[in-house]
């Protein structure tokens, strides 16, 4: 149930800021840290240290956040009512999956507006896989009256590594649910701040000069050459970092796994960015994928070698 | 009798997965009781989103008593035999053991243990744990604290209790007492998620049933199917519309409710335009939802029965709205698709379209699409060339007119691919060729590039349709040789169950293609010349010559020494694999023969003779064959032609060497044998002839009036005689009657 205390402009289902407002209420609530998004650009919420390094090694640990997600070749120069090529995800990640993550799940949904006795909701099977990331999970995607709203995972692998113990992740489409409680039909008709009239700010009016700019850039402009080239310095800093972050010859413990996985993050995006550029054939494609995921496990090793990974300082 | 009950209840069951799961969990649970002597009446196994379950009626309250006897050592064995007996027998002291004796072994002990039946849930308690932790899932998953230590429990999500009670139908059932990983069974479980989320406690199976009817859910998984389906005709009905029925959906959808509620949307006629197929596609593949079809034109209706899984407080206002505005946007998109593709189309030309499929792989090691189209192309063109020699397709389709035959190929072996590249195909794989004939008619192509683009994939499957059209067949026909070529060079040949590229069904579809329009041609031939155009042009003269010099002797053995041979000079020469290939193509021939009830032995006696290389002519003989050795003249010369066959093999090791022709008419002494002699010689030629012209049913027919002479000879004529010439010569006279049958197939592999 919506907080029935919020000025209308404040409400869920009137405003995305809002939205995202309630989302942070109810996950403050249960316990998470509510932290902001990174800052780097990544393809998912799943990419966030938050997500990515906490998944690993033993300790517990719960945290939501908004991640602005990029996906280049996503980009229809704002002319699609449905894609973006930058959009918002929200992420909630709980480790150890507690035995109610499913009812948590349901009751942000009516948390945000979506009453369970009208909306049919449904857990359909959907595995989750990130190549790039050497993760995967069992889970569901989450229907809303036929309509995807969230992704649920029980993450099992992250960076090659045996999650233990296992986390649950939810991550919500927030553009689409919104526009699902706003009963909007075009992404840039949303309302962004719950104000009517004059004071309105549409989520055009943030961000549709952006994705028609982005497009442009991602499909026609983006400098590969300049690409190219970062993506072999990222991929070489993070062995460099990789390198140098061992304490000592023993390898055991690990000083630098952060610095080192945000240029994994980096060679990612670079990727998706040739991606979209239409400069990488299929068969780079997969390489490049290997070599992203060769330096995500080996971010994932050396941070189960930190404190947060599970091992404790001498 | 006392009955068990078992609920296992968990977070959502991948569809897919339910109903196997409710079979393993029957077979797993009742082999198990079996296995220790608990015998039951009767067992039925259950499936929802949200829980497995297993009734099994009528076991016994405890096993049966087991006696065991066990013999042991002789009477003053060593010691150490003596202790391992008593160990192995549960025994603490010889004096438990009897006594016995044997002629041979003299005085021995036996020990008689009596092994009370332990009552039955205590047996249960043992099984069922079991069965959970190693339970057959094709993906599982941990989850929760405990997956913080290895080996913790396993399940397809998060198990979240067990429900397991047993006892006889007029009392309280027991809860059977076990736990998994923390788990413990009880005799509670829950209902609807959302309409009845209660606790309920449970005795047994009819009370489960109905309680669970109570709290909305439907745990019978037909029933749910019947629910939905007859729901959903009701509804169409109601709407003077027909439901495009869809098992494959049905089965699904029944896995994503425990209480179906059918509901009926609508969507803009406005997307009519767009193919009926792509409506279906989109909304089966996205949306779970069933389409309705108008009886009066046969076209799809703007309606769609979608499966909640909720009794809403609106009647469903909401869930249908909802639904149809995920189907507004998604059929926006592929409306988007279908008329971009036909822009496209209209403004792009065919070449420039094809000119794209340079950049898209198609295998590796194979090239890109556009390599493959115009291999494609090539191979129909020697496709059409054959039929029109062989099957006079110009004359019969196309008055006359060779040349429009031959274009019409050619430019439909260039089109068949293109949909690959549109967007409906893109979204949507599976109405590529669909899409393609959709497009060629919009396009203005001729009716048989249009029916080609979508038939060369045919057939799929035994029982889809062959294609027939000419230009369809050569199409199809070049695809798959195409196919199965490609990958036999760059050896991904099927191994036992693994056949990533559907290479059996592409070779058993072109056999079917072959069979089916009476296609008749070398096959062996035709793939050893497209073998020898992969190698480049200036080396193919050699390979054409080692092939002749090498290959006739052991086809297949041969093929890697020549393979290794070419690669001594041009290490990235191709392999030579035609052999190996047409081999592929005989055993796809054979299995479809053996299962279309053709007699295997007769498939394998007409292989076994050399230069079978034609499918459609190995057929006909087959059946000619098979005619024949159904009648009287048939039967009796297949058993004097094997008689011919055992004597001259016996005689011939005897002899140290083999008989072959050459009987001399001066040492015919008997009437009989000179009877053979002149049959043979007459009819020889005439069924050689026959033969050769294909007329399989003459051959038979010649064969029949070889029997008299045959049957006349054995009878009267002693082959072994005394006189060392005459046994000679009339040895020479089997071995012509072999000579002779082997024209038309192995006799010595024909059984009977």
């Amino acid at each position: 149930m919506i907080d029935p205390k919020l000025p209308p402009h404040m409400r869920p289902d009137k405003s995305f800021q809002g939205l995202i407002l309630a989302l942070h209420a109810f996950w403050a609530d249960k316990g998470c840290v509510v932290l902001q998004p990174y800052d780097m650009e990544v393809g998912a919420g799943t990419f966030h240290p938050a997500t990515t390094l906490r998944a690993l090694g033993p300790l517990p640990w719960k945290a939501a956040y908004v991640q602005p997600s990029r996906r280049p070749k996503d980009g229809r120069y704002g002319e699609n009512p449905n894609r973006l090529q930058h959009y918002y995800q929200y992420q909630v990640i709980l480790k150890p999956s507690p035995t109610d993550l499913q009812e948590l799940y349901l009751a942000s949904l009516e948390a945000i507006g979506i009453d369970l006795k009208l909306h049919d909701v449904r857990f359909v099977e959907d595995d989750w896989e990130s190549p790039t990331l050497g993760a995967w999970g069992l889970g569901w995607e989450c229907w809303c009256d036929g309509m995807e709203v969230s992704q649920f995972t029980y993450f099992q692998q992250v960076a090659g590594f045996e999650c233990a113990p296992v986390a649950g992740e939810l991550t919500y489409g927030l553009e689409r649910l919104a526009m699902y409680v706003q009963g909007v039909e075009n992404v840039y008709d949303l309302n962004f701040n719950g104000r009517e009239g004059d004071e309105k700010v549409t989520y055009g009016d943030v961000f549709l000069q952006a994705e028609k700019e982005y497009s442009r850039h991602n499909f026609e402009h983006a400098d590969t050459a300049m690409l190219f080239e970062q993506f072999r310095m990222a991929e070489s800093a993070a062995a460099k970092y990789l390198e140098a972050g061992w304490e000592d010859d023993s390898k055991t413990r690990h000083l630098m796994a952060q610095p080192a996985y945000d240029q994994c993050i980096k060679a990612s995006h670079v990727f998706n960015l040739l991606d979209a550029r239409g400069v990488i054939s299929v068969t780079e494609r997969q390489s490049y994928i290997l070599r992203v995921r060769e330096l995500a496990k080996a971010c994932g090793a050396a941070w189960l070698a930190t404190e947060a990974g599970g091992t404790p300082a001498a | 009798m006392p009955d068990l009950l078992l609920e296992l209840f968990c977070e959502e069951i991948p569809a897919r997965m339910q109903a196997a799961a409710a079979d393993s969990l029957k077979k797993l649970v009742t082999d198990a009781l079996v296995e220790r002597g608990l015998v039951y009446e009767g067992a039925k196994a259950f499936v929802t989103p949200r829980r497995l379950a297993l009734a099994v009626h009528g076991l016994p309250a405890q096993q049966p008593d087991t006696h065991e006897e066990r013999k042991g050592p002789r009477v003053g064995a060593p010691q150490g035999a003596i202790d391992g007996f008593l160990k192995a027998a549960g025994l603490t002291s010889l004096d438990q053991a009897k006594l016995a004796t044997d002629p041979k072994k003299g005085d021995f002990y036996v020990a008689h243990t009596h092994k009370h039946g332990r009552p039955t849930p205590e047996v249960i308690g043992e099984i069922v744990p079991a069965i959970i932790r190693a339970f057959p899932w094709p993906k599982s998953m941990r989850w929760g604290k405990a997956s913080a230590q290895p080996g913790a429990l396993r399940w397809v999500r998060p198990l979240q209790s067990i429900l397991c009670t047993f006892g006889p139908e007029t009392e309280e059932p027991e809860i059977v007492a076990f736990d998994v990983d923390g788990l413990k069974a009880g005799d509670v479980t829950r209902g609807h998620r959302f309409l009845s989320p209660g606790l309920i406690k449970v005795r047994r199976l009819d009370d489960w049933m109905a309680k669970l009817e109570a709290a909305h859910v439907v745990a019978d998984r037909e029933r749910r199917k019947d629910i939905i389906l007859n729901d959903a005709k009701d509804l169409a009905l109601a709407q003077g519309l027909e439901l495009v029925e869809d098992a494959g959906l049905l089965e699904e959808i029944c896995g994503l409710v425990e209480w179906p509620v059918v509901l009926m949307g609508a969507f803009d006629p406005a997307f009519l335009d767009v193919p009926d197929e792509v409506i279906r596609a989109t909304i089966r593949a996205n949306q779970k939802c069933f389409v309705l079809r108008d009886p009066a034109t046969g076209r799809l209706a703007n309606r769609f029965i979608l499966v909640s899984n909720l009794i809403a407080s609106d009647g469903g206002a909401a869930i249908i709205a909802g639904n149809e505005r995920v189907i507004r946007a998604r059929l926006s998109d592929a409306k988007f698709f279908w008329e971009t593709d036909k822009k496209t189309n209209a403004t792009v030309s065919l070449d420039d379209r094809l000119a794209k499929f340079g950049n898209v792989t198609f295998h590796e090691k194979l090239g890109s699409q556009l390599e493959r189209i115009r291999r494609i192309a090539a191979k129909a063109e020697v496709f059409a060339e054959l039929m029109e020699n062989r099957l006079k397709v110009a004359d019969r389709e196309y008055g006359g007119a060779r040349s429009n035959f031959f274009n019409e190929v050619k430019l439909a072996a260039n089109y068949a691919k293109s949909d690959l590249r549109t967007e409906v195909v893109g979204e949507f794989p599976e109405v590529q060729g669909l899409m393609g004939r959709y497009y060629a008619i919009l396009e203005g192509m001729p009716a048989s590039v249009a029916a080609a683009a979508e038939d060369h994939y045919k057939p799929q499957g035994p029982t889809d349709r062959v294609p027939t059209a000419p230009v369809s067949v050569a199409v199809a026909l070049a695809d798959k040789l195409d196919t199965l070529l490609g990958f036999w060079i760059i050896d991904e040949k099927p191994t036992g169950s693994k056949d990533p590229y559907a290479l059996r069904r592409a070779a058993l579809g072109a056999n079917r293609i072959i069979l089916e329009n009476n296609f008749s041609f070398n096959l062996r031939s035709l793939l050893r010349e497209f073998n020898i155009e992969v190698f480049p042009r200036a080396q193919q003269a050699r390979v054409r010559e080692l092939i002749n010099i090498i290959s006739p002797v052991r086809p297949i053995i041969e093929e890697v020494a020549l393979t290794k041979l070419l690669r001594e000079t041009d290490p990235e020469s191709p392999p030579i694999i035609f052999n190996d290939l047409f081999s592929f193509f005989a055993d796809r021939l054979k299995v479809h023969l053996r299962e279309a009830g053709a007699r295997h032995d007769l498939v394998d006696a007409v292989f076994a003779l050399p230069g079978q290389d034609d499918l459609l002519l190995v057929v006909k003989r087959v059946e000619a064959l098979s005619r024949f050795l159904s009648t009287e003249d048939g039967k009796t010369l297949l058993a004097g032609a094997k008689r011919a066959a055992n004597i001259l093999r016996i005689e011939e090791k005897k002899d140290g060497h083999t008989y072959e022709g050459g009987v001399d008419m001066v040492l015919l002494h008997e009437a009989e044998e000179r009877a053979l002699a002149d049959a043979i010689a007459a009819l020889g030629p005439r069924i050689e002839a026959a033969l050769v012209a294909e007329d399989f049913e003459g051959a038979m027919g010649l064969m029949a009036q070889l029997r008299a002479p045959v049957d006349a000879f054995f009878d009267k004529v002693t082959v072994n005689a005394e006189d060392a010439a005459l046994r000679q010569n009339r040895l020479r006279l089997l071995a012509d009657i072999r000579a002779l049958t082997r024209h038309v197939a192995d006799f010595e592999r024909i059984e009977g």
